[in-house]
């Protein structure tokens, strides 16, 4: 059956006949004191496998529990652990609330080699009441099970040093397992306030 | 007829509603023709600029001046305020390279970063006025209308530079205040918007 509006064809045999975008929302998760957000595929509708060939994750506001700390990420490449091997680079842009300091350059203590223990994404949260980190982090093709899987994420965030820091990292969890899984969380304390979207971007 | 679900209106009037649409759902659309600014009010002329979504995306298509050498530039207001002179926060990176191919580099862009209530740059310099040249790219906010947190904001945006330069502009930053915000504006640093669109979108989820 279709259904017509206003002399409109809305849906017929079984699929749209509008747009109805591209981008599709599949999960928000909502920080409280949380010691992680994650998102595993099957688990409470979350779709993390090949039905998007690219998935999108969105931040916003996130208010960390303990001061100077750092939102890492975490990938499952099977089993049950989020320790998929990562490599990746960093660089950032910074300026001062007080304006007295600013420059741009590579982050090579922010950087990953082949490292199990998570993947900087913003660094160095503020705790201050009207400070939060936001951004996106692009996730491509975790279904493979050929190649690595590239992910790139850019997050402005107000430094517990009164600084404007904008976070620019590359990477790759370096395995062809499939990744099910990915995990957000703080270096060391709560996600105090928050959220995390995750979408999946249609094929053509 | 209306297709309603639950209390929720899925379909009417020969469209789905945006709320149960796809997440990226396109709020406003303004097409510049010789504009001095371009400006989107929540509450005006069908913008959304509130709590409905909590990300906002701006799609910069094919924005052209009226005068060369001139930044494209926002600023951004609260409540009924009109003054467009909120403290901003900015840092700025820009990969270049010139057509000569005897330029090329990356460079912190002081001239888009500040610590001000000045409008805030999103193309340097940008956009000579020959027929074929002009600047496009995206500006996220996310959660403007949140009364707790300081308003985070992205740009990625690209354009030909004066001087026959391809720049990559990302800035970044924060309007430095708690207070919901209510609109945005845009407008050239000198002369009008000769051409262009700004596209305002709301994701939702």
């Amino acid at each position: 059956m279709a259904i017509i509006s206003n002399a409109t064809t809305i849906a017929d045999a079984g699929s749209f006949s509008v747009d109805i975008g591209d981008l599709v929302h599949i999960k928000t998760l909502t920080a409280s004191s949380s010691a992680n957000l994650t998102f595993l595929h099957g688990s409470s509708s979350v779709v993390l496998d090949g039905t998007y060939p690219i998935y999108k994750f969105e931040f916003i506001n996130l208010h960390a529990a303990t001061d100077n700390k750092d939102l890492l990420v975490k990938f499952r490449d099977g089993g049950t652990n989020y320790d998929a091997t990562c490599t990746t680079t960093m660089h950032s842009s910074r300026t001062k609330e007080s304006d007295d300091d600013a420059a741009i350059g590579y982050e090579g203590s922010q950087d990953e080699a082949q490292s199990t223990g998570g993947v900087k994404l913003s660094v160095g949260m503020g705790t201050g009441n009207d400070e939060c980190t936001s951004g996106e982090m692009w996730l491509f093709s975790p279904s493979s099970t050929t190649y690595a899987k590239h992910f790139l994420s850019h997050f402005p965030v107000i430094h517990h040093a009164e600084y404007l820091y904008n976070w620019y990292k590359g990477g790759y969890a370096n395995v062809t397992a499939a990744i099910d899984g990915v995990q957000f969380i703080m270096s060391s304390g709560n996600i105090d306030a928050g959220k995390i979207k995750l979408y999946g971007l249609k094929d053509s | 007829m209306a297709v309603i679900s639950n209390t929720t209106t899925i379909i009417d009037a020969g469209a789905i509603s945006p709320a149960t649409a796809g997440s990226m759902n396109l709020i406003k659309s303004i097409t510049a023709s010789s504009s001095g600014t371009i400006t989107f009010t929540h509450g005006d002329n069908g913008v959304i600029f509130d709590g409905t979504y909590d990300v906002y995306v701006f799609k910069f298509i094919n924005l052209h001046p009226q005068n060369e050498n001139v930044d494209f530039h926002f600023q951004v207001d609260t409540g009924t305020n009109s003054n467009f002179n909120q403290p901003i926060v900015s840092g700025a990176t820009i990969p270049y390279h010139n057509e000569a191919d005897n330029a090329s580099g990356l460079d912190y862009g002081t001239d888009m970063s500040q610590v001000g209530t000045a409008f805030q740059g999103l193309l340097d310099n940008a956009s000579p006025t020959g027929n074929d040249s002009n600047g496009g790219g995206s500006l996220t906010f996310y959660s403007p209308s949140s009364d707790t947190f300081v308003k985070l904001f992205a740009a990625q945006m690209f354009g030909q530079g004066h001087g026959d330069y391809f720049a990559a502009y990302k800035t970044s930053g924060y309007v430095n205040t708690a207070t919901a915000l209510t609109k945005v504006r845009f407008k050239y640093a000198g002369g009008n918007i000769d051409s262009g669109e700004i596209k305002l979108y709301g994701v939702k989820g």
